[in-house]
């Protein structure tokens, strides 16, 4: 691409882009993003433009590699417009058919579409998905409509325009002024106000005359998935929102600091840093606005702590992650000891939004302390797994049930850990609970980076919170005492709960404990380690006595306190478990019921999935 | 100047000072095991933690090492609050070092009276850091850092390979504050005699999975060069 040399000139770009892209060309959108690609929509990517190309459509049909657009569940998805036909768990199989049929003669073909569980629908369009209706996109809204390996895609839908209305009308005041109204606050999980880190910041670089901005997308948690499919899906919103911020703080050097186990999200981050080069958005007097700005990458090596900002700040420095005490803050002394701002994938993604709509317009969304939308990544025990985005002050109701599609296979809701491994369990009575920072801290959750897990009736609370526990005591990174042996002693602690082991005086000890950790430990990680526990003790005290006192985990999950036995009124003595036993437990005469031999049982619970006659009990 | 209350007593101290600073120079005692005037804060050990109050906001605990003296705020040293952090801080370092001498005394001196956890593998070394920043800091050669993270997280030369930048001046071993680093255990490897050339340069076997004797080995590259490299198959 040219260089653009002026707003004007990208206007005239942005236009001449939308224009050549005709609403009613067929158009193939195919999720090309992480998840769909771990089901196989790379293959079904390929074979539609080898089908496309022997139908002899190729000069007609426009075939689109997208990024997530959130329905991982029935991946591999694609979409044909111009009649956005919506299909589901595409199999490469399935392409020469909807090559002849949708996209040849607008035939829709039944099977592949998504069928309503509640209502038993068929469902023709994306816009008509029950998963989509609660939703409100806006940082995903482009995620699935645009080739993120396409500089031109983002420019058709007005790509870099609100950069461009930054660069050439408002000073960086009045930029910073705007964040500040729009209420943004930090995606990253602390939820500090993004204007006023960025006021802070650009006071210091003002005294200090140098600086960098930093995005943080070393995003770890379990399970959650937010940051990586921004940065797949949509690069160039987060260069343009680092532009703005760069701006806007007077700072000409950027680092996106991504963690190396997000491959497509650094091969499409890094395209885009070069395309912006070449068109002159990234570089010297950008726009002619006399501006300078330029992005690195830094590869981060995985480890969680790494994510904490000045732990990340160290990384980049080339020094070993461990965070340091605070004050100073990074916008004082940061990287190489200049003031520094850090914020989230999330939070840079949607300053171009704010930016090109209007601080008022994002301060309308949402409710009156928490503004904007959330992007969630909901996972576990949920029909639709996926990536969402819901305005604030949605009901956890709301995300778990109409947007998730409940809970599969008839089982009953438990809980929900929001926040990742820092934040908390929300149980049932609190379903109704509202999306946002205050509410959510208020039960000992908390909003987080927007990583949500939901457990059943099936999950054992307590195996669910060593799990999490497990986890930061894993990712501590060992420098100071509370997190590196506190967390240790609160996992073994569970451990032998888990395991049966379990004594009088532990839960006093775990929340001794964890609250100790959470005083006093040096960094966000620590200070947040303990909430999985704390908060499932105080919503699911009588799980925790029932492991302790009676030696018995009523969700059967624990296995040193669970037994397998054979009904023998239900066993008409089939075999199938006495075969499919790992450990030959099962002994018995054909036709006659079989018996498990306890010492022998490794509790693994196949003949319990296997028996067609419901005679395995556990207890 | 800045003014503050240290447990009600109105102090006065120059700007830039850590609460740590502050609270000693007055003659408030404040238990510390990373700390060393003539090293940087560290802020590792969390016992130094102290309740930290600004006007009629809920006091909260901090690192007295780190937090630097503010204007107006009260600082209490003494309370249930610090006491408790600091004892259960002092026992989980016995947990890892129950048999330490050092430790011992510092947890008695706590008011710990019992070890509630205990982990498997016991160790003199509390991960405090001070060798590994007296190295830098005093030395200026950095031969030993702290690698590995979490519970795996101990001192070592980089690449747990014996450092070539090590001068044998002994400071790792006279500063720590658990005696992790027996002397006896490190001059074994590493060569203080005075030679023609002036002191010879020796190896601390600090963290070092290869016991290398003095001299064997001058330096890491010749280190490298000394490993057999891939084997050509025509031999």
């Amino acid at each position: 691409m040219m260089r653009i040399q002026s707003a004007a000139e990208l206007e005239a770009l942005q236009s001449t882009a939308s224009t050549a892209r005709d609403a009613n060309k067929p158009r193939l959108r195919v999720c090309d993003g992480t998840g769909c690609r771990a089901l196989g929509s790379h293959a079904v990517l390929q074979k539609l433009i080898s089908e496309i190309q022997t139908a002899g459509l190729a000069a007609s049909v426009e075939i689109v590699g997208t990024g997530c657009p959130g329905f991982c569940e029935c991946g591999p998805l694609i979409t044909i417009d111009p009649q956005h036909i919506f299909y589901q768990k595409v199999s490469p199989q399935d392409v020469p058919e909807i090559v002849r049929q949708t996209v040849a003669e607008g035939k829709v073909i039944e099977r592949l579409l998504y069928q309503d569980p509640k209502t038993g629908d068929m469902i023709h369009h994306e816009a008509e998905l029950p998963f989509y209706q609660n939703q409100k996109r806006l940082v995903l809204s482009l995620n699935g409509q645009i080739d993120p390996t396409k500089i031109e895609d983002y420019l058709a839908w007005g790509g870099y325009g609100a950069m461009a209305k930054v660069l050439t009308g408002l000073t960086p005041e009045q930029a910073i002024d705007e964040v500040k109204r729009s209420g943004l606050r930090g995606r990253g999980g602390a939820g500090f106000r993004t204007g006023i880190k960025w006021e802070l910041c650009r006071n210091n670089v003002l005294k200090q005359g140098d600086g960098t901005i930093i995005c943080n997308a070393d995003e770890g948690d379990p399970g959650a998935f937010m940051d990586r499919s921004v940065l797949e899906g949509n690069p160039h919103s987060v260069i343009e929102g680092m532009i703005v911020g760069g701006y806007a703080m007077g700072i000409q050097r950027g680092i996106v600091y991504v963690r190396a186990e997000y491959p497509l999200a650094i091969e499409n981050l890094s395209l885009a840093i070069k395309q912006a080069r070449q068109a002159g958005l990234l570089g010297k007097n950008i726009l002619d606005s006399g501006f300078d700005f330029d992005l690195a990458i830094r590869l981060g090596a995985g480890a969680f702590v790494c994510g904490e900002e000045t732990a990340l700040i160290s990384s980049i420095e080339g020094r070993i992650g461990e965070p340091r005490p605070r004050p100073p803050y990074p916008a004082e002394e940061g990287l190489w000891g200049k003031p520094t701002n850090i914020n989230n994938v999330k939070s840079w993604a949607s300053i171009p939004l704010i930016l090109k709509h209007g601080a008022d317009w994002y301060a309308g969304i949402g409710t009156e302390k928490s503004k904007g939308t959330m992007i969630f990544s909901i996972v576990g025990k949920i029909h639709n797994t996926g990536l969402v985005e819901v305005p604030m002050g949605v009901t956890l109701r709301q995300l778990i049930f109409d947007i998730g599609g409940g809970i599969p296979n008839q089982k009953a809701f438990k809980a929900a850990q929001i926040g990742g491994p820092s934040g908390g369990c929300i149980p049932r009575e609190h379903l109704d609970v509202t999306i946002d920072y205050e509410s959510l801290t208020s039960l000992g959750a908390i909003v987080g980076s927007g990583g949500l897990v939901v457990a059943d009736e099936d999950t054992c609370i307590v195996d669910f919170a060593r799990y999490f526990m497990s986890f930061t005591q894993q990712e501590s990174c060992g420098k100071c005492v509370p997190c590196r042996i506190g967390t240790r002693a609160m996992l073994a602690t569970l451990e032998r709960i888990c395991a049966g082991q379990g004594e009088p005086g532990d839960l006093e000890y775990l929340q001794e404990m964890g609250e100790h950790v959470k005083r006093s430990s040096l960094c966000g990680l620590g200070q947040t380690s303990p909430n999985p526990v704390l908060s499932t003790i105080r919503y699911f005290r009588d799980e925790y006595e029932a492991h302790i006192h009676e030696k018995r985990c009523p969700s059967h999950v624990c296995k040193a306190l669970i037994t397998y036995t054979i009904n023998p009124e239900k066993c008409n003595g089939c075999t199938v478990c006495a075969k499919n036993c790992t450990s030959s437990a099962i002994v018995g005469v054909r036709g006659e019921p079989y018996v498990i031999q306890e010492e022998m049982c490794t509790r693994c619970g196949v003949c319990f999935s296997l028996c067609h006659f419901d005679a395995i009990r556990v207890e | 100047m800045i003014r503050l209350t240290i447990d009600d007593r109105p102090v006065e101290v120059p700007e830039g000072r850590t609460l740590l600073e502050a609270c000693r120079e007055f003659g408030f005692s404040i238990p510390t095991l990373c700390y060393h005037p003539a090293l940087k804060p560290y802020g590792a050990c969390r016992l130094c933690m102290v309740e930290v109050a600004r006007d009629a906001a809920a006091p909260r605990i901090v690192a007295a090492c780190v937090y630097p003296c503010e204007e107006g705020i009260s600082v209490r040293t003494e309370t249930e609050a610090v006491r408790r952090s600091r004892r259960l801080t002092a026992e989980l370092l016995l947990a890892g070092a129950f048999n330490t001498p050092e430790i011992q005394a510092l947890a008695e001196q706590l008011g710990v009276r019992e070890v509630r956890f205990r982990l498997p593998e016991e160790n003199d070394c509390v991960l405090c850091g001070l060798c590994v920043r007296a190295c830098s800091e005093i030395v200026g050669v950095s031969a030993i850092s702290l690698i590995e993270r979490g519970m795996a997280k101990k001192v070592s030369a980089p690449f747990k390979v014996a450092s070539s930048r090590c001068i044998g001046c002994g400071t790792c071993v006279l500063i720590c504050p658990t005696g992790a680093f027996p002397f006896e255990q490190v001059a074994g490897t590493h060569n203080i005699e005075p030679t023609p050339e002036g002191y010879r340069r020796g190896y601390y076997r600090v963290g070092s999975e290869l016991d290398f004797q003095p001299g064997f080995v001058q330096d890491v590259s010749a280190l490298l060069r000394s490993q057999p490299g891939p084997v050509d198959e025509k031999g």
